[in-house]
């Protein structure tokens, strides 16, 4: 058997291997480098080049069990194949688009109900409040359909929805007050962590708190870009329609709008998992597009306010400025290291982020203590408590990223270390978003 | 919890404890100096006379843990004949790892060493 056969079987052999995105090329690289070792010392050993080749290959073990051990160990990468195993294994493929298809009808319907019972009932106000519950349940029961999520999981699941939407619904808000307009930004968050756990406790894998940032990042920009087609679809027809009906362009903008976003939600959804290499290939561009973009402008921004000081007029619009700055900051972080390969060495990219770490910490420290000084001379308000309660998270949470980022630079520490880090805190913002909804109400007194 | 990062195969040692004995076993001859895939095998063929016998191909998982968690560090470059190949060092974390799973093997082979006399004469006896 001529050494070319051999050739051309390792070559079929490799690409086996690699077929199903677990075994990366270079990993490829390092058993193909085994299997060659191991045919070498076979072949000195006497055996012809054919029965070298098929020992070594058993002696690396089936095909099947290796690819399944990198996945296991390497389960970042997994995420890119689940969309293949999941239609490999659903008997019917097409169910899934069904599924989804009427789940977004039923967001599009509620989002038009919620718009109408906003336009015709006097409860207008209290359905942009409650805004979040009419998309995101919707979303998370999207997941427990196509994840055949059992029973009592989803039991789990809808408890603290329900207990939440008793809560608010009860609460006598002051109409158009400070706890009621908290609420009305609280509430999506702390929905968007239902939809995390639907997300990852119906999971047929052991899918990681990680892989929810992956999917919440894909996700948001399937939604902007989707919102990009529908505006354009959107604002055409307005104007084609506009010579036969005045009205049209109205009652697009009231009720098809609405419906395409709560449609969109869903639809995102499906997208991310089903179209997985389309925005995987995205995110991380831009994700080290905007990193050093807003490291560069934290950076001035810190030293502007070191040179200067913070001004008298460092008032609350200002404040929720930077609040909104630094969370996108931390997004950026979190998402750049769910994109990030964890075995690379730390490279320039982990320079950039922990530069943007460092000077959205100092930020934060000033945000922090004008805050403090605002307290201690007007008192504390529900806005003061929720701000200072986020900004404190925040500080803890920038302070030890940024004391893990110095360490990942140095080589002292790993990016598992800082990614594990990430992960387990992220529950606390969503502890926290409870409080604001649930305490603070009746604490101020409806306030 | 990763138990099935060395496939068992071999008759002699129980799949559990050869799990938890990879990652020292590794750690350990990595100590001795760097390495690459195929030359700690041979050493762990060499070391257990043959008798605990792995699918090959799971050193490269638990090599890749051992990297993530950075116990060790790797470094592709050519090999004499002119190959490349993907070389490992043992690090400090790795060291001190090491040291730790050292002390806690050697409190268990102690534990039953005070008891395999006694209770199971014979047990013992060399395969």
């Amino acid at each position: 058997m001529s050494t070319a056969v051999v050739e051309d079987d390792i070559a079929a052999w490799r690409s086996a291997v690699t077929t199903g995105g677990a075994v990366t090329s270079a990993d490829a690289d390092e058993l193909e480098s085994h299997l060659r070792d191991q045919i070498g010392e076979l072949r000195a050993a006497g055996l012809a080049a054919d029965e070298a080749f098929l020992v070594a290959v058993k002696r690396l073990g089936r095909v099947d069990v290796l690819t399944a051990a990198f996945a296991r160990e390497h389960s970042d990468r997994l995420w890119k194949q689940l969309v293949l195993t999941h239609t490999a294994d659903a008997a019917t493929p097409a169910r899934l688009p069904v599924r989804m298809g009427a789940f977004a009808v039923v967001a599009a319907v509620l989002l038009d109900a919620a718009q109408a019972l906003a336009r015709f009932t006097p409860a207008g106000e209290v359905v942009l409040r409650d805004l979040g519950f009419f998309v995101l349940p919707v979303l998370a029961a999207y997941f427990v359909a196509v994840r055949w999520t059992p029973w009592r999981r989803v039991a789990l699941l809808a408890a603290p929805v329900v207990v939440v939407a008793v809560a608010v619904t009860l609460y006598p808000f002051r109409p158009g007050g400070d706890t009621e307009l908290l609420v009305a930004a609280h509430l999506p968050v702390l929905l968007w962590f239902v939809v995390g756990a639907a997300y990852l406790v119906g999971a047929a894998r052991g899918l990681r708190r990680m892989d929810f940032v992956r999917f919440s990042g894909e996700w948001a920009i399937y939604l902007v870009l989707i919102g990009l087609g529908g505006g354009v679809l959107v604002g055409l027809t307005g104007l084609v329609l506009a010579p036969i009906t005045s009205s049209a362009p109205d009652a697009l903008s009231t009720w098809v709008i609405p419906a395409g976003a709560g449609g969109a939600v869903i639809v995102a959804a499906w997208l991310v998992e089903a179209k997985k290499n389309v925005i995987e290939n995205l995110a991380p561009v831009l994700t080290a597009i905007f990193t050093p973009l807003f490291a560069a402008m934290l950076l001035v921004a810190a030293a502007v306010y070191a040179a200067f000081g913070v001004g008298r007029d460092f008032d609350r619009d200002l404040l929720i400025v930077f609040d909104v700055l630094l969370l996108v900051v931390l997004a950026l972080v979190l998402y750049g290291l769910s994109a990030r390969d964890p075995l690379r060495p730390a490279g320039a990219m982990d320079a950039v982020r922990t530069t943007a770490v460092v000077a959205a910490l100092l930020l934060d420290l000033l945000v922090l203590g004008s805050m403090l000084a605002r307290i201690g001379e007007l008192g504390l308000t529900p806005n003061r408590v929720a701000a200072l309660g986020l900004n404190l998270l925040l500080v803890v949470d920038l302070a030890v990223t940024a004391w893990l980022s110095i360490r990942l630079l140095a080589g002292r520490s790993t990016a598992d270390r800082l990614e594990r880090w990430q992960t387990a805190y992220l529950p606390v913002f969503g502890a926290w978003a409870a409080v604001v909804v649930l305490v603070l109400p009746p604490a101020f007194g409806f306030a | 919890m990763y138990c099935n990062a060395w496939q068992y195969e071999g008759r002699n040692v129980d799949k559990d404890l050869v799990a938890a004995m990879a990652s020292p076993l590794v750690l350990a001859i990595l100590a001795e100096g760097d390495s690459y895939g195929y030359a700690i095998l041979k050493r762990v063929r060499e070391l257990s006379d043959d008798e605990l016998e792995w699918s090959d191909g799971m050193l490269y998982p638990l090599l890749h843990r051992l990297e993530r968690s950075g116990h060790v560090r790797a470094d592709w470059s050519a090999s004499p004949e002119g190959r490349r190949r993907r070389y490992y060092a043992i690090t400090d974390a790795g060291r001190s790892q090491l040291a730790d799973q050292r002390r806690q093997w050697q409190t268990a082979t102690r534990t039953l060493g005070g008891i395999w006399d006694r209770t199971v004469p014979g047990a013992l006896g060399t395969a």
